[in-house]
């Protein structure tokens, strides 16, 4: 009896990750195909559609965009977190809290909505360059990550590591630098690296600024789905899905996959 | 720390988001309130048009519904894979992370191209001869929900894998021993246990889908709007300032509603 219950839980998870992995490898398979519109089973077998990416000048152009964007606007992140994680986490003041929100508060704010305030204010009513404002506005899609995840490290650290560095002559700065950040360095990657999937993937924040000529990736490639269905759709998905398997290897590699889940 | 070392490394942060989140959050809703009778004259005529209303209907229906599936699916799959060996479990946990990472235009596309006239699903059943001519499954309400939890079910089962994980062998254990079949011993050990992480993921699954935005885009259609593409379009295609500013502040206050609801939820299970 209680094998067959088991078999029934069995089959049930089967049946689940089936259904999240099926549509992925069905993507995967068409980019191999040879006729010109998309079809599943595939006809023939070709590597045509990715020379096709690769030849696209605005695909090319959308994926340097892309990330070129994502390593400045995790970069501006980590620099604007990484020292207000600190002084969150090294002081206990009242109001240390109320601020920790406040750099959260992204996260409450629809991207679509941030996409939309930037897009007013930015683009139409300062005409900002198209850069700055998508800079802008996926620094406030990661800044959350990076508050939480170094805010996280630095919950672990044993800030008398910090005091005995400095009675031993550190200043500030130093003792920061060789006892504090060595210690929360693989937060800091993890937090990197969670940053840049975020901002390389979204969509909702960059609908609004991207600019004529100037477009994201994954904008890039929704405007094309539009009007086309051709296999190098299927092709870009499958070096977006390898870029994701990288850097899932480098999380694990870091800090472990499961750290993702928190 | 000395006051102004905080200060410094404090300020710039404070500074940026002041100006380029708050601020532009002011610019765009301020003008909402601008009414010579009422200041919420544009919230009362946005909540009594039938349209708007059939498209926070459809938006609040998607969502319930998909937060439901993904419990249903989630709940036993994430006990399967919390009880599994060290190495099964992180494969299994890869698998689940894995489309989480995935960009969502993929992950929309892939239904596109299942859904479709011509797609996976038409040609499997017309081959099969069950149906004389293709089923219009895409750019249904039906393909949103499904591309909704599609998008959210990893997020589901990691989060319940976490607070399942929680739960110690000897307990479950303990319940088997008692004479309690494995059936029994879930409905009445694991399911309890688990509550507060359902709620949790149940909850980022519904705000996520209230606001998500490519999977409505592509998967939708112009005839099955939701919030999230209808201030894309009030903005883009009509420049309607304000109608996009009266729609982005419901969207803030039903994700903040959403967000203060699972604070109280945790609250209540710390205490209890």
């Amino acid at each position: 009896m209680a094998a067959r219950r088991h078999l029934a839980l069995t089959a049930f998870a089967a049946f689940v990750f089936l259904f999240l992995a099926a549509p992925l490898l069905i993507i995967a398979v068409t980019a191999f195909g040879e006729a010109s519109t998309i079809r599943f089973p595939i006809r023939g077998f070709t590597f045509e559609w990715f020379g096709a990416v690769f030849a696209s000048r605005s695909f090319m152009s959308s994926l340097r965009l892309s990330l070129v964007l994502a390593v400045y606007a995790t970069l501006l992140a980590l620099a604007i977190g990484v020292p207000a994680a600190y002084a969150l986490g090294r002081t206990t003041f009242r109001r240390n809290k109320l601020l920790r929100s406040f750099f959260l508060s992204s996260t409450f704010v629809p991207g679509i909505v941030i996409g939309y305030a930037l897009f007013k204010f930015l683009v139409i009513g300062l005409r900002m360059p198209v850069f700055a404002g998508l800079l802008l506005g996926h620094f406030l899609v990661v800044i959350p990550y990076v508050i939480r995840v170094v805010g996280a490290s630095l919950e672990q650290f044993d800030f008398s590591i910090e005091e005995v560095a400095r009675s031993l002559g550190c200043n500030r700065a130093q003792a920061f630098a060789k006892a504090v950040l060595p210690n929360i360095g693989s937060g800091i990657v993890a937090a990197f690296m969670l940053a840049f999937i975020n901002s390389f993937n979204n969509i909702p924040v960059s609908m609004f600024l991207t600019g004529p000529g100037i477009s994201t990736l994954p904008r890039t490639l929704m405007s094309y789905i539009e009007y086309s269905y051709d296999p190098s759709v299927s092709a870009i998905s499958v070096l977006l899905m390898a870029i994701t398997v990288l850097l899932m290897y480098g999380v694990e590699r870091t800090m472990g996959i499961g750290t993702l889940a928190g | 720390m000395r006051k102004s070392l905080y200060f410094f490394l404090l300020a710039p942060g404070v500074l940026l988001l002041g100006v380029f989140l708050f601020y532009p959050l002011i610019v765009i809703l301020a003008p909402t309130f601008a009414s010579e009778a009422s200041p919420f004259e544009r919230y009362a005529a946005f909540f009594s048009d039938p349209y708007y209303l059939r498209i926070i209907y459809r938006t609040v229906r998607i969502a319930i519904v998909a937060t439901v599936v993904c419990m249903i699916l989630g709940v036993p799959t994430s006990y399967f894979i919390s009880r599994r060996s060290r190495r099964a479990k992180s494969f299994l946990m890869a698998v689940s992370i894995f489309p989480l990472l995935t960009n969502s235009v993929v992950r929309a596309f892939a239904w596109i191209i299942v859904l479709g006239r011509n797609g996976v699903v038409n040609s499997l059943l017309l081959r099969l001869g069950w149906i004389d001519r293709p089923l219009t499954l895409l750019y249904t309400e039906f393909s949103v929900l499904v591309g909704t939890i599609y998008l959210f079910l990893p997020l589901m089962i990691i989060t319940l894998v976490g607070s399942m994980d929680n739960i110690e062998e000897d307990v479950t254990e303990a319940a088997e021993s008692l004479g309690a079949n494995r059936l029994a011993t879930f409905l009445k050990v694991v399911l309890p246990l688990s509550l507060p992480g359902i709620m949790v993921g149940g909850v980022l699954v519904f705000s996520g889908a209230i606001t998500a935005y490519t999977t409505p885009n592509l998967l939708g259609g112009n005839k099955n709007m939701l919030l999230s593409t209808l201030i894309y379009q009030r903005a883009m295609s009509l420049s309607d300032w304000t109608g996009a500013g009266v729609i982005a502040l419901v969207m803030i206050l039903m994700t903040l509603a959403v967000v203060k609801l699972m604070q109280d939820l945790a609250n209540r299970l710390d205490r209890s």
